[in-house]
């Protein structure tokens, strides 16, 4: 559904990508009404900071990451890490994707860009393990601390591995 | 035993401040976190000087959950995210797979839709309300507001069979079509909640007690509130006008009349009377669909492959039966495309989305939402700061945080 219309409505973010980034700098997408660019994992942060402040990307809707390991007719690297991107004034919404691969997964933070991006990124390293560098308190948040897998990874079965029957139990004389 | 008060040492003795803080628990268990959630709090006498949340107390795995079960399935767990306004997570799951679908719905099931998206926006904004005004204290206007609740229930129950998670919506189309014992109970829940409304505003909003507890209090400026991800009601009442359903509209929103209400104060009350005029809004929106709710099917037709056919087709004819056993069948099923999309509609906490990746099976890849609930809840610690303890419950009640949609 790419009409003309819908063209214009990017035209001027893909300006100020390509001013920063060059034309090699990222790739796009266009699929139904979304809109994604890719960048690569050393670039993200540029990108993001040109959108943010030069393009008025005001808001960090949503964050969040895929694992793609045996994705049918995958190649490129295992994870990726999306940013939903939301400019209020203009209604234009862009996704912001960006590849990094095991072992170690590391990305740039973004968190001194919007500050909503703190727990989004917590979920994204307690989920499947990706570090987000310069992040202020980069702890688990929804799994317990000394849990030691990544459950939403695809080599983590949905029933576990048995962590639930060997947590620590205390008994009431103990506590 | 009692405390010696001579003994305690004396604040200026060459300690800094920091040595007299406490820390107090609060949850996971608590009356006023309704379900589990815990707080470490930094105390200052009363003050509080630092709150750290600890969540994951209701992780279930849901998004590792749609990774399992079909696009059809699925429904049955989001209902189960803000339990609050099921329909309202139906609709927001089976809108991001009809877009990576492209599925155009009927114009009956687009009004349907929005009669029980709006119904839903009601029931969890009275809940919001009424319980945010028993934590404090108010306890009439919490059963004014049940009261209204159980006849939107009502309503549930004879469009679905089920009373408090519908599983309403199906891919393409929605489980019945309304009949008139529906739309007879929708016009009781319209006639009697506005003189209800009238009735709990007067209890809450002309209440020394309620307005001390929360003018204020808890204040988001308009500029934190779009850094830190916020929208929804909460956004609304720090002067953010967004409103999905007015600036990207989907659905059939653009052919109604309705006003998106906000303040710009930015406290806890500012944030109940714009949930307030919401569902003044929403009584307008079910108004009129009610009145230009168009005939015609409800489901896609068959021929697109998508919906389940209803018995009579099913058993009937030829294509009912085919088609049944094509989306039945565990070797067969739906088709979709190999990719990924995001769509968000405004739920009645604010923006709830789904990232949803697809890998051509009916079965999704990856199923991340974007739970309005999470994303509030972060906001807590910084607003909560400097102020009182008996303040929480009144933060808590006006953020409305849904712990299974905060967890999943």
């Amino acid at each position: 559904m790419s009409t003309a219309a819908e063209t214009d409505h990017h035209s001027e973010t893909l300006k100020a990508l390509t001013s920063a980034l060059g034309d090699t700098g990222y790739e796009t997408v266009r699929f139904r009404d979304n809109f994604r660019i890719y960048v690569s994992s050393d670039k993200v942060f540029e990108a993001l900071q040109v959108l943010k402040s030069i393009c008025g990307f005001s808001q960090l809707s949503e964050l969040g990451a895929t694992d793609y390991l045996k994705y049918p007719g995958r190649t490129g690297p295992r994870f990726e890490v999306h940013y939903c991107l939301l400019n209020m004034n203009r209604r234009e919404r862009v996704v912001v994707k960006t590849g990094v691969d095991d072992p170690e997964p590391t990305l740039p933070s973004a968190v001194q860009l919007w500050r909503g991006a703190d727990w989004m990124e917590r979920e994204v390293f307690d989920m499947y393990g990706i570090r987000f560098q310069g992040h202020p308190d980069l702890r688990r948040i929804l799994m317990p601390d000394e849990f030691a897998a990544y459950p939403l990874r695809k080599d983590y079965p949905l029933r576990g591995r048995g962590e639930r029957h060997n947590f620590p139990r205390l008994t009431r004389g103990e506590s | 035993m009692p405390v010696n008060l001579l003994d305690e040492p004396e604040l200026d003795a060459g300690t800094s401040a920091e040595e007299y803080h406490w820390t107090l628990n609060f949850g996971p268990q608590h009356p006023a976190t309704h379900t589990t959630l815990r707080i470490v709090l930094e105390l200052d006498g009363e003050r509080i000087v630092k709150a750290t949340p600890h969540i994951g107390y209701l992780h279930s795995g849901f998004e590792k959950l749609g990774e399992h079960l079909n696009f059809n399935q699925y429904v049955t767990i989001a209902d189960r995210k803000n339990y609050i306004s099921p329909p309202y997570n139906e609709i927001a799951w089976h809108n991001a797979v009809e877009k990576i679908l492209d599925i155009e719905l009927t114009e009956r099931c687009k009004y349907i839709r929005v009669i029980i998206g709006e119904l839903s926006r009601i029931s969890d904004h009275l809940l919001c309300t009424g319980a945010a005004a028993l934590d404090l204290g108010g306890f009439t206007a919490f059963l004014y507001a049940f009261n209204q609740r159980e006849l939107i229930y009502d309503v549930y129950e004879e469009m679905s069979g089920y009373r408090f998670h519908p599983g309403y919506t199906r891919v393409g189309g929605v489980l019945y079509d309304f009949n008139d014992k529906v739309l007879d109970r929708i016009a009781k829940v319209m006639k009697s909640l506005p003189p209800a409304l009238r009735d709990v505003e007067k209890l809450l909003f002309r209440n020394k007690i309620f307005l001390d507890r929360t003018r204020g209090v808890g204040v988001l400026t308009r500029a934190e509130a779009i850094d830190f991800s916020v929208t929804g009601p909460l956004a609304r009442a720090s002067g953010v006008t967004y409103d999905i359903r007015k600036d990207e509209p989907y659905l059939a929103y653009p052919e109604f009349e309705f006003d998106v209400p906000f303040a710009t104060e930015g406290d806890c009350y500012a944030r109940f009377q714009v949930r307030f005029e919401e569902i003044r809004q929403s009584l307008r929106i079910i108004e009129q669909a009610i009145r230009k709710l168009p005939g015609g099917p409800v489901n896609v037709p068959i021929s697109e492959k998508y919906p389940l056919p209803d018995k009579g087709t099913a058993y009937n004819s030829m294509e009912g039966l085919i088609q049944h056993f094509e989306l039945i069948m565990p070797n067969r099923g739906m088709e979709s495309p190999k990719n990924e999309i995001y769509a968000a509609v405004e739920a009645p906490n604010g923006e709830l989305g789904y990232y949803l990746v697809t890998d051509g099976s009916q079965i999704a890849w990856r199923t991340r939402t974007r739970p309005p609930s999470f994303i509030h809840f972060a906001v807590f610690p910084h607003i909560i700061k400097d102020h009182l303890l008996a303040d929480i419950v009144a933060v808590l009640g006006s953020l409305n945080i849904i712990a299974a949609e905060l967890d999943r």
